[in-house]
């Protein structure tokens, strides 16, 4: 089995810390794992992304030309990453903050309001966390109390406050995407 | 090697595990000057090293950084020092010294794309430069080249116990990727043991003044001095070889690649193999010594060989000299930042295989 994730949004919104968490999260289950930011000179607005995955056998390329799953958090990274999908690839896509309509029709949208359900947790900031929440919920790329333990372990030594914020925006993400099918898409399933 | 899988994997950044590892190993001095895609380290060594009582120097500029190791070196400190390609050219001079005055360093190169100040992004350009020289003077410098993070961690260690061994600088070569990509590393470091060296400058008090120098005057001084220097490097060349293959066993086309490069060529023979090309990856470790004579033994039985790089050519060369035309070897790179695809390898490599599959295995050199 093997997932590769990318996670794209403005500078700012949490994504090369979601992808931290999925990344630790798979750690925590013993697979192998990689995350690899966009380093460029990139700063708090601008565009940002993260490649995050995860396999049960030594990883190739850090870097992808093809996706399992694409988080659009902001426009720009939509039209960035939509073309990356493979066919049946699943798209979380904020829908707080894009308007407009993916032109693919060969992948699985989830249009999820991770910005309006982030402030619900408590912080806008949490906007990556709720939309992790949605990736999961339809990817078992992890299991849930994987993730939890992993925002535990990253959060919870320097800010043990924000723990149940962050615990709360996952919930929430989770809850937005329930799956259309009878169960949750084994990602050993999806594209290996 | 000390390798135990009972403590737990931790996720580390490249350039964090890199310095991890060169505390653990012992690094008693690091110094540094700022530079993307590298920056991380020296951040980690500005924490780390005076939590633990050691030197660290953010330096006015490369030059100061590495004259600084000079100096530090020569007293018998384990020293590091790091930096990324354009960083690196300023450095040329002085490890020209290090190397002709005999002194141990282990130095990174988080490689940029080039030329000069080029991009941040990651890029191999730099395989000359760390292979064939930096600086002036018949000298060379041992070049492991990790592909992935925790082989880089391993490779840190190594690299301390080698520059101490041969009395050299020892290269690291990584790229953007190898600095900046998280990858689970198990936090079990090795420490290289301290031998008496007897050549250290620590003060002549109570004995003879030892002398560290690149000087020599007397042309017959200096070839006895070259001479003794080319005999250290033809051990080194002789004992220190490291690659690894995959996939060799029943191979007709193989990717010979390093670092960043030879990741990616991990999921093109996946692929290749998939759509039934027998693929297979040799992959150098140390990049000088360079695995020539494994290399030329395995050439014989290929259809071709396709080395893929993050440059415009640069380990071809080598890779050419060591088949010397027995295998077609064909070229894949990309420069500038770019990364080649998995699919562009792929592409490569099924274009090598349809290139010698008729009469035309003669003398195909292709790019």
């Amino acid at each position: 089995m093997q997932h590769a994730t990318i996670f794209g949004g403005f500078g700012g919104q949490g994504l090369l810390f979601a992808g931290h968490v999925l990344a630790h999260a798979a750690v925590i289950e013993g697979r192998e794992v990689s995350w690899m930011p966009s380093y460029g000179p990139e700063m708090r607005g601008g565009t940002a992304s993260c490649t995050v995955i995860v396999a049960d056998r030594p990883i190739g390329s850090p870097i992808v030309d093809t996706a399992d799953s694409v988080v659009a958090l902001n426009p720009p990274s939509l039209a960035k990453f939509e073309a990356l999908l493979a066919t049946d690839g699943l798209l979380i896509l904020n829908a707080s903050l894009i308007e407009a309509e993916p032109r693919r029709s060969d992948i699985e949208l989830v249009a999820v309001p991770c910005t309006a359900l982030a402030r619900e947790a408590g912080d806008d900031r949490l906007v990556s966390v709720v939309a992790l929440g949605a990736l999961i919920a339809r990817r078992a790329i992890v299991s849930p109390d994987s993730v939890r333990q992993a925002l535990a372990e990253i959060v919870g030594p320097a800010r043990p406050a924000l723990v149940a914020a962050d615990l709360a925006a996952f919930s929430l993400g989770l809850e937005a995407a329930p799956v259309a099918s009878p169960k949750v898409v084994p990602v050993a399933d999806a594209r290996t | 090697m000390t390798v135990e899988t009972t403590a737990r994997p931790v996720l580390m950044k490249g350039n964090e595990a890199m310095a991890e590892a060169a505390i653990q190993a012992g690094c008693d001095a690091y110094f540094g000057y700022p530079i993307t895609p590298q920056a991380e380290l020296l951040e980690w060594m500005a924490r780390r090293m005076p939590e633990l009582g050691r030197a660290f120097v953010q330096a006015e500029s490369e030059l100061g950084a590495i004259n600084m190791a000079l100096g530090a070196a020569a007293t018998g400190a384990r020293v590091l020092v790091s930096s990324s390609s354009p960083g690196i050219s300023l450095m040329a001079e002085a490890m020209s010294y290090m190397a002709g005055s005999e002194l141990p360093m282990v130095l990174i190169n988080v490689m940029r794309g080039g030329p000069g100040l080029g991009s941040i992004a990651p890029s191999q350009s730099d395989y000359f430069q760390a292979t064939k020289g930096h600086g002036h003077g018949d000298y060379r410098v041992p070049v492991l080249a990790p592909s992935s993070i925790a082989e880089a961690v391993d490779l840190v260690a190594e690299a301390f116990a080698m520059a101490e061994r041969y009395r050299t600088p020892v290269m690291i070569l990584a790229d953007g990727v190898m600095g900046q990509a998280m990858e689970p590393v198990v936090p079990i470091y090795r420490m290289p043991p301290r031998e008496p060296a007897g050549w250290e400058l620590t003060g002549a008090d109570g004995r003879p003044p030892r002398i560290l120098r690149s000087l020599h005057l007397q042309p017959e001084d200096l070839e006895a001095h070259n001479q003794k220097l080319q005999a250290k490097y033809a051990v080194i060349s002789e004992r220190e070889v490291r690659w690894a293959g995959e996939r060799l066993e029943d191979a007709e086309i193989v990717v010979v690649a390093y670092g960043t490069a030879a990741r990616v060529a991990r999921t093109a023979i996946e692929r290749a193999r998939e759509a039934g090309l027998r693929a297979g990856i040799f992959r150098p470790i140390t990049l000088w010594p360079f695995p020539s004579r494994d290399l030329a033994a395995l050439a014989p039985r290929l259809r071709a060989i396709v080395v893929v790089e993050l440059s415009a050519g640069q380990m071809v060369e080598d890779v050419r000299l060591a088949v010397e035309g027995r295998t077609p070897v064909f070229f894949h790179g990309r420069t500038g930042g770019m990364v080649p695809t998995p699919a562009e390898v792929v592409a490569v490599m099924e274009r090598a295989r349809d290139a010698t599959s008729a009469a035309a295995s003669d003398t195909a050199v292709l790019r």
